[in-house]
């Protein structure tokens, strides 16, 4: 009866163990594995153990790397400036329109993100009447374009991930003890320096959630630079894809792969360190 | 106490929070207002007046009803698959203390954290290892790995917040653990596992990412509207997305009304609110 016991969680565990772990675990290790191949395509990879694809691959592509994280940086802040207000209100002030503000905020997404990012091509297109009244009210000169532009590619990525900045901020501001902002001005507090001392010290691991939850998928994304941007806004997902499907290069392609995989890693585990094991433990429950 | 500056920053924020919704929407519209573009021509980029002859031939398109099907067959069989396996697994993690739990946690939690790119290039870079070919299998299979871990949180959380006595009680009056499964466990964490399920149904319909890496010849809905959006996307995807749409809305009531039915019955369960 009690090795019964014993056995019961691994038999629930079992099939979505097995399923991870060949199918996502042992992948993710294979790339190191695959990277230190030579070889091409048509006449095979040979496991050559050329530990100088790496200091190569970066130097290659240092242009995309840093790209990448300055275009995934500046979407998060962006992201945060949004979400942030928006957050607010639905927690505080959206009263009984508060489950509707939410359902609105995430319905957009039920729609396929390559439609969704199609359709802002459709809007910036050179001959679109965006473009046009910019061009008209002088916000851009003649012959401006916005698409293939750096401003498009961040701006579709912060449209991409906006909500997975609002439903983290959301649930740490909802769950806050609005006593305690009372009190605060009740102390003779000023309303800044009460949300400044207190709501957003409290929102802490909402935002923490909030930011990598952006940031880390904006990091990978190639479907804004792809379809919003040229090759001069070509970020390291773009060239990850390029190389294992269209060049088939792919030492190189799972070289860089696991480049963005350990700078997340370190990421992740920097952001723990600097906020603490707990509220990373606290944001990701 | 309010003051004119409470007054103007309460409307500030609600000016703010309007505006960031329409933003939201924005593509949304011109999808769904391109749907009845009177088209000439392979492009759908400008307004050239209002038909209805793409909701008439919504699948007039070679290859997008295929697409479609594809999508829609994947979806459902992932679903499935990552309802039942994240179920158990979260049951596992929630109601048993074992040796590994925390590492099993990790496994659970970290292609949840893993960028799409990577996802979708290492389990290529696997299959290309062990010479799998890559189809409609690996798709499947891709899509259960990272739906799992969704499924396995929200059913999670659901578990967490449910009274242990009342399974204690069931098997206390002579239920064996499996009636007790069936019984108390399952009927009452249904309304988590009905939102797991939609949530990977949503992501694995949309994914785009991980498919295209792992297709081969295979076409998905999302696969197909990318490859069309080199030559210009036919508005019949306006119109499939539009109906997609429409029907993930009628869905979500459903769980919605499913949700509200099950909070009445925890209310009639335990009277005093915790």
């Amino acid at each position: 009866m009690r090795r019964r016991r014993a056995l019961m969680p691994l038999a629930l565990l079992a099939p979505g163990l097995v399923w991870l772990l060949v199918f996502y675990a042992i992948p993710v290790v294979t790339q190191l594995w695959v990277s230190l191949q030579t070889g091409n395509a048509d006449d095979g990879f040979a496991q050559t153990w050329h530990w100088g694809i790496y200091p190569d691959v970066v130097s290659e592509y240092e242009d995309q790397l840093w790209r990448s994280l300055g275009y995934a940086a500046s979407a998060t802040v962006l992201c945060l400036i949004i979400a942030f207000p928006l957050s607010y209100f639905i927690a505080f002030k959206a009263g009984r329109w508060k489950n509707l503000f939410l359902l609105l905020v995430i319905l957009p997404f039920f729609t396929s993100l390559i439609v969704r990012t199609v359709a802002w091509q459709t809007l910036l297109t050179d001959d679109g009447w965006v473009v046009h009244t910019m061009i008209d009210v002088g916000l851009l000169p003649e012959n401006g374009r916005l698409l293939a532009t750096r401003t498009a590619v961040i701006a579709g990525i912060t449209y991409n991930f906006l909500p997975f900045m609002v439903l983290p901020l959301y649930a740490s501001l909802e769950r806050l003890d609005r006593r305690l902002i009372e009190a605060a001005t009740d102390l003779y507090s000023s309303r800044w320096s009460a949300f400044r001392r207190v709501t957003l010290p409290l929102a802490g691991p909402g935002i923490f959630a909030g930011v990598l939850l952006t940031f880390i998928p904006a990091l990978g994304d190639y479907i804004n630079a792809q379809l919003l941007g040229s090759s001069q806004q070509y970020m390291i997902g773009n060239v990850i894809q390029g190389q294992y499907l269209v060049v088939r290069d792919y030492p190189t392609a799972a070289a860089l792969s696991f480049v963005l995989m350990v700078v997340i890693l370190v990421f992740i585990g920097g952001a723990a360190k600097l906020v603490g094991g707990r509220t990373l433990r606290e944001a990701t429950a | 106490m309010r003051t004119t500056g409470d007054r103007v920053r309460d409307i500030t924020i609600r000016v703010w929070a309007i505006a960031a919704v329409i933003f939201l929407f924005v593509p949304i519209f011109v999808v769904i207002l391109f749907s009845f573009n009177d088209n000439q021509g392979r492009f759908n980029f400008t307004w050239q007046g209002f038909t209805l002859r793409h909701w008439e031939h919504p699948f007039a398109v070679e290859g997008l009803g295929e697409a479609l099907t594809n999508s829609l067959v994947i979806a459902a069989l992932t679903t499935v698959i990552a309802v039942v396996f994240g179920t158990l697994m979260a049951l596992a993690l929630v109601r048993h203390r074992f040796r590994g739990r925390g590492a099993t946690s990790a496994l659970v939690f970290l292609p949840l954290a893993t960028p799409e790119v990577v996802l979708g290039a290492a389990l290529l870079g696997w299959f290309l290892t062990i010479s799998v070919s890559t189809g409609f299998v690996t798709i499947l299979i891709a899509h259960v790995m990272f739906t799992l871990g969704f499924v396995v949180v929200t059913v999670r959380a659901r578990l967490e917040g449910m009274d242990l006595h009342i399974e204690e009680a069931a098997q206390d009056l002579g239920a064996g653990a499996i009636t007790t499964l069936r019984k108390v466990t399952l009927p009452m964490i249904a309304p988590g596992v009905a939102s797991a399920g939609l949530l990977a149904f949503a992501i694995s319909i949309d994914d785009f990412v991980v498919t295209n890496f792992n297709a081969g010849q295979t076409i998905t809905f999302p696969l197909f509207v990318y490859g069309a959006s080199r030559q210009g996307v036919p508005p019949q995807v306006n119109v499939l997305a539009t109906a997609l749409l429409v029907i993930v809305i009628a869905l979500m009531f459903v769980v919605l009304a499913f949700q509200r039915r099950a909070a009445r019955a925890d209310a009639a369960v335990a009277p005093e609110p915790a």
